[in-house]
């Protein structure tokens, strides 16, 4: 089995030249164009439904005649669907999430990288063998573990199980191995502690790597669908956002503008995230990808 | 943890007769917990549970019965043969409808952002931005776009005088219809490896073969497909393991009709363990799937993978 290993280089400018008749040109940049509207044209759309009035929703224009919000304010209305709660809900489940697998990820990491103690390999083995089990196999009895420690409906019984995960641990000690060990050979000759060391020479100069894997976290937290469904399925105001847009399209079936409506709720911070921090999030990618 | 034991398996060096220092545990204390607690214990809870006719609602009858909800999914006679086999056989035709254009077009949009030329930034941005979205937001946008009664795909084919079909309630519309928002949702993280692998082959072996006299298509066939072999396999592999867990597309676009035609094996274990509270018989039926996808994995590798490493 390969070893997962962060490729160095990130994403460059490479030397191949596309081809050099204007010719050439124009059909490349016409095959990429309608890749691109691929890509685009559904999200466009979405945006589009979500501003149609009533009328409009089923007819093929794609400027709205009569531009509305109302799909907007019909959902926030409904008492049945508590869309704020579920908005906070996703946000707070996102965020602890991301900071517990910050802080766990990046202690656990560090000694892996860095620290000799029994059972390192051993441990160590194991989390790498882990990596092969298909999810499936644990999704039944962590959901019995989560019911046995009544944690059904709770944000801990959605959070708990997901701090399980390797990557970030991984990932983290990828980074420790690659700093100069002389950084914390000095702090120990100054008479720092292995913590302080960590704290004050180490945590500093993991910034980058942190935002990465914080990113990636938060993201892959708050559109996380299959566990929070199982978990919050049976109390509604406990829903996370794309459980609640589950539950709306359950109740709303033709009410497409609405849908569409809370599905743009769900993605605006999403595409925020990634317009701020894409070089990180495609960069978290690519450090996925093995060599042999 | 044990100090005599160290002390047996270590030769007395100074540095190996160093206390052993409790402060590493500590740093790695917090994962482990987790670790032990939803990914080891787990492991063994589920072939624990496997074994009994474990009904989650009625705590008070959990009789042991052995292999016998393994040995259920084997037998025609039984009650959930039908309904697990037709999981895994929707399971397996998603795999076939959807591996590859998960992996050709994925490779094929890699090699066109691989070049240098004015906007080739922004292209990225584009066909990776729906990867970031929740399974939730593509299901329902591509459920909305393949809607029989003014969908945009059907208004479009009514436009240009063709009948609509009506996509999520025939076959095989409805598999066409989620294979293809798994495409749009999911293809920018293969891209994206593969564009990684693109830019990781030496240029001095294009530069050395344009000497030899080879044209673009020699150039690929004999330098960039040879030297994406490694990563072609992980790819497969990952596309192949993400396939198999479909659930949220059918769950939300066809609730896994029509007529359980896109019901796969996952959300077959959903119904069977969650709905039905049938939890020893969903979770043989995992560690059954589980052995499958190592299986999968296990001969991807075999096949494709080791030869001709460097």
């Amino acid at each position: 089995m390969a070893t997962l290993q962060p490729t160095r280089h990130e994403i460059q400018e490479t030397e191949v030249e596309i081809g050099e008749s204007k010719l050439s040109k124009i059909s490349f940049y016409l095959l990429m164009t309608l890749f691109a509207l691929f890509f685009l044209l559904p999200l466009l759309w979405m945006i589009v439904t979500a501003f149609k009035p009533f009328e409009e929703w089923l007819s093929p224009n794609w400027i709205p005649v009569n531009p509305t919000l109302e799909n907007f304010t019909s959902i926030f209305n409904d008492k049945s669907l508590p869309i704020l709660n579920w908005f906070f809900n996703s946000l707070l489940i996102a965020l602890l999430f991301t900071v517990a697998i910050l802080i766990i990820d990046s202690l656990a990491g560090y000694a892996y990288a860095r620290l000799e103690f029994p059972g390192k390999n051993l441990l160590f083995g194991l989390m790498l063998a882990t990596l092969v089990m298909p999810g499936i196999m644990f999704l039944i009895p962590n959901y019995l573990t989560v019911a046995n420690l009544k944690w059904i409906g709770t944000i801990q019984g959605v959070i708990a199980p997901g701090l399980a995960g390797v990557f970030g641990v991984f990932f983290m000690r990828q980074f420790f191995e690659s700093l100069p060990k002389e950084l914390e050979e000095a702090a120990y000759i100054d008479g720092a502690s292995v913590w302080q060391t960590f704290i004050s020479v180490i945590l500093p100069l993991s910034k980058g790597p942190m935002i990465t894997l914080g990113i990636i976290t938060f993201l892959t937290s708050w559109n996380e669908f299959l566990w929070s469904l199982l978990i919050l399925g049976g109390k509604r105001t406990a829903l996370t956002l794309p459980v609640g847009l589950a539950t709306l399209q359950g109740q709303y079936t033709f009410d497409y503008g609405k849908l569409m409506a809370g599905a743009l709720v769900l993605t605006i911070p999403v595409l925020i995230l990634y317009a701020f921090f894409q070089r990180y999030i495609i960069r978290s990618i690519s450090m996925t990808g093995i060599k042999g | 943890m044990d100090r005599k034991v160290e002390a047996l398996s270590v030769p007395a060096t100074r540095k190996a007769r160093k206390k052993i220092s409790i402060i590493p545990y500590l740093f790695i204390a917090p994962h482990l917990l987790f670790f032990a607690a939803f990914l080891a214990w787990p492991f063994l809870y589920g072939i624990y549970i496997s074994l009994f006719k474990f009904d989650f609602l009625r705590p008070e009858r959990r009789p042991f019965v052995g292999l016998q909800n393994y040995a259920e999914l084997f037998d025609p006679e039984s009650v959930p043969f039908d309904d697990f086999w037709n999981g895994l056989s929707n399971t397996g035709e998603f795999i076939l409808w959807s591996v590859l254009p998960l992996v050709g077009i994925a490779l094929v949009l890699a090699v066109l952002l691989n070049r240098n030329y004015p906007g080739r930034g922004i292209f990225r941005t584009i066909f990776f931005a729906p990867y970031t979205l929740s399974v939730t937001v593509a299901a329902v946008l591509w459920w909305w776009i393949f809607q029989g009664q003014g969908g945009l795909i059907n208004n479009v084919l009514k436009g240009i005088g063709l009948t609509p079909p009506n996509w999520l309630g025939d076959m095989p519309g409805a598999w066409i219809a989620i294979t293809i928002a798994t495409v749009w949702w999911t293809i920018g993280f293969n891209t994206i490896i593969f564009l990684t692998a693109l830019q990781e082959i030496p240029k001095s072996l294009y530069e050395a073969a344009s000497i030899d006299g080879a044209n673009a298509q020699q150039q690929f066939l004999l330098i960039t497909i040879p030297m994406l072999r490694s990563v072609m396999v992980f790819v497969l592999t990952i596309t192949l393991i993400a396939s198999a867990n479909l659930f949220g597309q059918p769950y939300i676009m066809t609730a896994g009709g029509p007529a359980e035609g896109t019901q796969t094996v996952i959300y077959r274990i959903f119904i069977e363990g969650i709905q039905r509270s049938q939890m020893g018989r969903a979770a043989a039926m995992s560690i059954l799937v589980a052995l499958l996808l190592l299986s999968l994995t296990y001969l991807n590798f075999k096949f494709f993978g080791s030869s001709q490493e460097q």
